[in-house]
């Protein structure tokens, strides 16, 4: 069986093959499932770190991520249910109303998730509704709000109107980003902050749950 | 003939339109300066002063209080926009009628590449790819060995709905002699009931997309009589986002690069004489040498300086060399950020190209492309839809000193225009006449 140093590696440093390797050779040694998979949060954690270096870039994300899906294939079944490691905080996502652009949206849930958080993924073309009503079922008490076109904007605009509406805008802390999204467009729309890369997601993310 | 003379007949064919009458001198006068200024910018000489082109989408839609519904399904609404847009605005140059597409051309053929106004985003959203993968990672060798094959009988159904029965088509390269099993057998698809349906398609679709097309086309015209050039001469791609926009998607790609390296090069180099005719017969046929060539997954951070150099630049650079080989002068539109590929893009002859940039630090293009290309761009949209017209002035003026000196550069915003307050417009293009005159 490989060390458990071999398999964070291999992940950090992209390798497929070995990877899958290591994580088949140590199910098969019998190897405690919740153990591999916090190897593989730490070969992830060294991904993040270097996207966020400018060592790796969004092919490399991408890339991680498959590796990271073919991987969880083999260990889900073997994990006890209800017995999920314990999460940093949650957080709701989406691409906002009228928007249906995804790629940015979907590098920022990798990375929160590789950091520990939990977060629900509401898709694209999300209306303002959806996102008060996830507020209201899970308490999350940061919204991030995506968007590419500029049309956006306006769709990111209404949504924290629609969350004042329901009284809950003292409860989250609401973050944008996007293509386009800048300062002004932060004051424009009424958020909180808005980040230029999946790192300041995540870095909003802690500082605003209070985790170090 | 030359690469130079070529260019220089698109060029005298752009300030001369063919068909074009002019209302008046003055407007014959007006549309001259306007070319001949984009001209000289172009070809890095000091016009008289910077020239102004916004990229305008959707904008003139919004301008006049309709939606990209409209403009998509009905031309009359279309022309009225854009022309009220482009007389109301006075820009140099305009992009033409012609993107927003006919709506019910799209419709007939069940497409499905893209959400469009009034099918599947709202009336008020502009149109947007659907990612996909369209092209399968094991299907790089049907491409490879014969693309048209490809699109015809792969592709096609499944970016239209209606041409599914396509898949029964044969390679019309079997079609040799008069033996049975050769020619006539090769006509037997075409006798397929459901194969007929997508035929009747094909031809419905041709019509609404001759009905358009006279509308733009007698648009372009028009407009041109009053005075406006169409900046545009034509489009096309970088080899590397063909394959990675609307065939393999951005997942797909990216992962290609890994997985499937070897198969993704050789495709880049089989598309790229595709791309390179694509822009050239374009520009021919309407008489102007400016191609368009948004950039897309190349941008900085999509990858690696070195995926850039392997994957992306070495096609792109032959397709930027084969359309000058055409007289054609490629204009890069570089989405995103470009900052970490300017010492890799500046390897090309000197005053050939066009570069307009998003959020590139255009202190930084000017030193570097400055003295190799006309350069552009960088007006952010953000500002434009949420500023006010005195920052949009102030920006503006600020651009023009750090990148307009001793010419070469043209004022365009860094991404499509679709919702911007009008009076940011009008500001964009009032500071350039103001700011941008050459002593």
């Amino acid at each position: 069986m490989g060390k458990p140093e071999d398999l964070v590696n291999a992940l950090a440093d992209l390798k497929e093959e070995e990877a899958l390797k290591l994580v088949k050779e140590m199910l098969d040694a019998g190897e405690d499932p919740f153990k591999i998979m916090e190897y593989i949060r730490r070969g992830m954690e060294i991904v993040g770190n270097r996207f966020a270096n400018s060592e790796y870039f969004i092919s490399d994300l991408i890339y991680a991520g498959e590796i990271l899906k073919a991987i969880t294939a083999l260990i889900k079944p073997k994990l006890a249910k209800g017995a999920e490691a314990k999460k940093l905080g949650k957080i709701i996502i989406g691409t906002v109303a009228g928007d249906i652009h995804d790629i940015g949206k979907d590098i920022v849930v990798f990375m929160l998730e590789v950091n520990g958080f939990e977060v629900y993924d509401l898709g694209v073309d999300v209306p303002p509704e959806k996102f008060v009503e996830k507020i209201k079922e899970t308490g999350a008490p940061v919204v991030g709000l995506s968007g590419f076109l500029t049309i956006a904007f306006d769709s990111m605009k209404q949504t924290v109107e629609a969350i004042k509406k329901a009284g809950l805008r003292d409860k989250v802390k609401i973050m944008i980003g996007g293509g386009q999204i800048t300062e002004e467009v932060r004051r424009y729309v009424g958020a909180d902050a808005y980040g230029k890369d999946a790192m300041e997601a995540v870095a909003l993310a802690k500082k605003w749950m209070g985790v170090k | 003939m030359s690469a130079n003379e070529k260019r220089e007949e698109l060029f005298k064919r752009w300030l001369s339109p063919e068909g074009v009458k002019f209302v008046n001198e003055k407007s014959e006068k007006a549309y001259k300066e306007r070319v001949t200024r984009i001209k000289d910018a172009i070809e890095m000489k000091k016009p008289d002063r910077v020239p102004v082109f916004p990229i305008i989408g959707f904008f003139p839609a919004y301008y006049v209080g309709l939606t990209p519904y409209d403009m998509m399904y009905d031309y009359e609404k279309l022309t009225f926009a854009f022309k009220k847009y482009v007389l109301d605005f006075e820009p140099d140059a305009h992009g033409g009628a012609i993107g927003p597409g006919p709506g019910k051309f799209f419709e007939i053929l069940d497409y499905k590449l893209y959400a469009w106004p009034g099918h599947g985003v709202p009336k008020e959203s502009s149109y947007q790819c659907i990612e996909g993968e369209y092209m399968k990672a094991d299907e790089y060798d049907i491409l490879i060995e014969d693309p048209t094959y490809f699109f015809l009988t792969v592709y096609f159904p499944r970016i239209f709905g209606a041409l599914e029965p396509f898949k029964k088509l044969p390679r019309f390269t079997n079609v040799q002699e008069m033996y049975g099993a050769f020619t006539p057998a090769s006509f037997v698809p075409f006798g397929l009931p459901d194969v007929q349906a997508a035929l009747k398609a094909v031809m419905e679709a041709g019509n609404e997309a001759l009905k358009w097309i006279g509308y733009v086309v007698a648009w372009d015209k028009e407009i041109a009589s009053l005075g406006f050039p169409n900046f545009f001469g034509g489009g096309t791609k970088a080899p590397f986002d063909t394959l990675g926009d609307t065939l393999r998607g951005t997942r797909g790609i990216m992962l290609d690069m890994y997985r499937n390296k070897d198969k993704l090069l050789q495709a880049v180099e089989v598309v790229t004489p595709l791309m390179i005719k694509m822009g050239a017969s374009a520009a021919k046929m309407n008489g102007n040498p400016i191609v368009f060539i948004p950039l897309h997954k190349g941008a900085d951070g999509f990858m690696s300086t070195k995926q850039f150099e392997t994957f992306y630049w070495p096609t792109l650079k032959k397709l930027i060399l084969g359309l000058i080989d055409e007289g054609c002068v490629p204009f890069l539109w570089a989405e995103g950020g470009y900052g970490s590929r300017l010492e890799i893009i500046k390897d090309l002859p000197k005053g050939k190209t066009l570069w307009g940039f998003d959020q590139t630090d255009m202190r930084k293009v000017k030193e570097v492309l400055g003295d190799v290309a006309c350069i552009g761009g960088n007006v952010p949209t953000a500002l434009l839809q949420v500023g006010s017209p005195k920052d949009v002035e102030k920006y503006v003026k600020n651009l023009i000193e750090v990148a307009g000196e001793g010419g070469g550069f043209i004022v365009m915003n860094g991404a499509v225009i679709d919702q911007a307050k009008p009076e940011n417009v009008k500001a964009m293009i009032e500071a350039t006449k103001k700011y941008g005159v050459y002593k």
